[in-house]
């Protein structure tokens, strides 16, 4: 750690000075080996997309030479690319738009009215948090089955977003209950029901925590791997991950394509995070930190 | 009317959540292929079967590795980038920024460049050669013993940056006033840290290893891109070996082992729950 000694004796001004800032400077460089680390293999990534294979077998460091643009324009000329960002993106839609009313229905009456078994069906949705998608993975795969689902985006939105119930219902019920009760009353007086007290007063004042929600549902659903790996067998019906998985499979020689390809599976995800950051960090650290 | 808010979030939870894990404890009673119909009842047999499995007790150490490591070394590398970036450092919001990047990407974009990465001659083996180091050189995912090292070494890229911002939100609720009146008092930065922050931080280092834990135990993913488990097995997790046992029609043996899963995450949660829950409310009564 940092300055870790007991003090001696009073250092005087001077050497404190010449100490604080070697600290200073030492901090600086951990921060910045940390921050190669986390970087250098995102460059691999980028710039070994613009390399021929046969360069990224003889020299993997460094900058391209010559800089070869034939993975990246074959990848983003090809049908199937392009069908895998519009068939993630729907489903992250789906996911999202079955969630959003699902769970803040749910969470509203069991954050705003007294009822028997409230607690009991709150305590059932929270036990949903320690379910991975995993451990269910085999009857869902029959469920989805029966139901005709297999190969359909529905078949991995409606699972998706109910696995998602739990964390959201966490999430927005103290949120609900922390409109004051004052606002409900005076609405009721003027005949206001619970659905139109749900609709027009509590959705609008609850914005920020919908979005946190949102956002949470479609990093998630973005980067689901196993549902969709298992449930779109058809290969029209695929999502980025199981793309770039079959790629990387597919071409396991061509190391310079599946990187080009790699890449490219990373921009909406990087670039969703460059404008939604704040929603992110706060929806992904919120139910942790308010328990 | 209360039915009628709750019907679409309790339908949508018991057809997709609930009786899939209703089915999976049904299932891990039979020895059941798929296919046929689900007659051939064993009992616990499936359960037994699994706890003497070499593989499943192989999966089951790397499990708890994989745990250890985290607690031990991602845990607290986390802890102290959180505390650097507390200070007032300039370009902290960047780092802060960078450092976090990598949880958003899947973890198939994750596995498939450190797969790159640490391939026979790739990126890290050529940089070490020439850097000097090509005594270093190694087969870092194919070599048993070093592929589980190796595998959480990704791991941590992936998720260290989750933990520090979960840290740094807790480290700056606590009340800077502490820290300065302890430093009047003549209080080392690390006395401050052990005797102030830490104690405060509790709270929240307690949900960061109570989220570490029960990622750990329930890792897929990330060692299927990376690795399917393997080589031989050196890499596998109880979640891989479950769904190499899916892959290979044991619908009965494969439910017996993620009933197995789901147990452990629930008694491992409950106990914390437990002991953390009172814990904190100690804490209440001593402190403020």
């Amino acid at each position: 750690m940092l300055d870790t000694a007991p003090i001696r004796a009073l250092p005087t001004a001077r050497s404190a000075r010449v100490r604080r800032r070697a600290v200073r400077t030492l901090l600086y460089v951990g921060a910045l080996a940390v921050l190669a680390v986390v970087i250098i293999p995102l460059l691999f990534a980028i710039l070994g997309g613009f390399r021929t294979t046969s360069q990224l077998v003889k020299d993997p460091v460094g900058l391209p030479h010559p800089w070869v643009g034939t993975n990246y324009r074959e990848i983003l000329s090809s049908g199937s690319f392009w069908r895998q960002v519009w068939n993630s993106s729907l489903i992250a839609m789906l996911t999202t738009a079955v969630v959003l009313p699902a769970a803040s229905l749910a969470a509203f009456v069991l954050a705003r009215y007294g009822f028997k078994g409230r607690e009991a069906i709150y305590t059932l949705f929270t036990l949903g948090l320690l379910f991975p998608v995993a451990v269910a993975i085999l009857p869902l795969f029959i469920v989805l089955r029966q139901t005709g689902l297999l190969s359909n985006p529905l078949g991995v939105a409606l699972p998706q977003a109910a696995f998602a119930l739990p964390l959201s219902i966490v999430i927005m019920r103290p949120f609900f209950r922390a409109v004051p009760k004052e606002l409900q009353d005076a609405a009721a007086i003027d005949g206001c029901g619970a659905f139109r007290f749900y609709w027009s007063i509590m959705l609008p004042l609850s914005r920020p925590v919908l979005s946190t929600i949102a956002v949470l549902t479609i990093v998630s659903s973005w980067n689901a791997f196993l549902l969709p790996l298992l449930v779109l067998t058809d290969p029209d019906t695929v999502t980025l991950p199981i793309g770039v998985n079959n790629i990387s499979s597919q071409y396991s020689t061509d190391t310079a394509r599946v990187l080009a390809y790699t890449t490219l599976s990373m921009v909406p995800a990087l670039l969703f995070y460059a404008v939604g950051e704040r929603q992110i960090v706060s929806g992904l650290t919120a139910g942790a930190v308010k328990e | 009317m209360i039915i009628a808010f709750l019907l679409p979030a309790l339908v949508l939870y018991a057809l997709f959540v609930l009786y899939p894990i209703f089915q999976s404890a049904r299932y891990s009673l039979f020895d059941w292929n798929g296919l046929e119909p689900l007659t051939k009842f064993v009992g616990l047999d499936n359960f037994r079967e699994a706890f003497r499995a070499d593989q499943f007790q192989g999966a089951f150490k790397h499990n708890v590795i994989l745990v250890v490591l985290s607690l031990v070394l991602q845990i607290p590398f986390a802890l102290a980038l959180a505390v650097l970036l507390d200070q007032k450092l300039r370009g902290r919001a960047v780092l802060r920024t960078m450092f976090f990047a990598p949880y958003i990407l899947s973890e198939v974009v994750t596995g498939v460049v450190w797969r790159q990465i640490l391939r026979p001659n790739g990126l890290l083996d050529q940089s070490l050669g020439s850097a000097g180091g090509s005594g270093l050189v190694h087969a870092w995912l194919g070599d048993p013993d070093v592929v589980l090292f190796s595998l959480f070494f990704v791991i941590s890229w992936k998720y260290f940056g989750f933990h520090m911002v979960l840290l740094l939100a807790g480290l700056q609720q606590i009340p800077r006033e502490l820290g300065e009146a302890a430093a009047i008092d003549g209080a080392t930065p690390w006395q401050r840290f052990r005797y102030i922050t830490l104690p405060l931080l509790g709270p929240t280092m307690r949900v960061s290893i109570f989220l570490s834990v029960i990622g750990a135990l329930q890792l897929f993913d990330l060692v299927w891109v990376t690795t399917k488990g393997g080589p031989i097995n050196a890499s596998a997790t109880m979640a891989t070996y479950l769904y190499d046992q899916f892959r290979r029609g044991q619908f009965g043996y494969a439910s017996s082992v993620s009933v197995i899963i789901f147990s452990l995450s629930l008694v491992v949660a409950l106990l914390y729950q437990r002991f953390a829950l009172r814990r904190d409310l100690q804490g209440a009564g001593v402190g403020a």
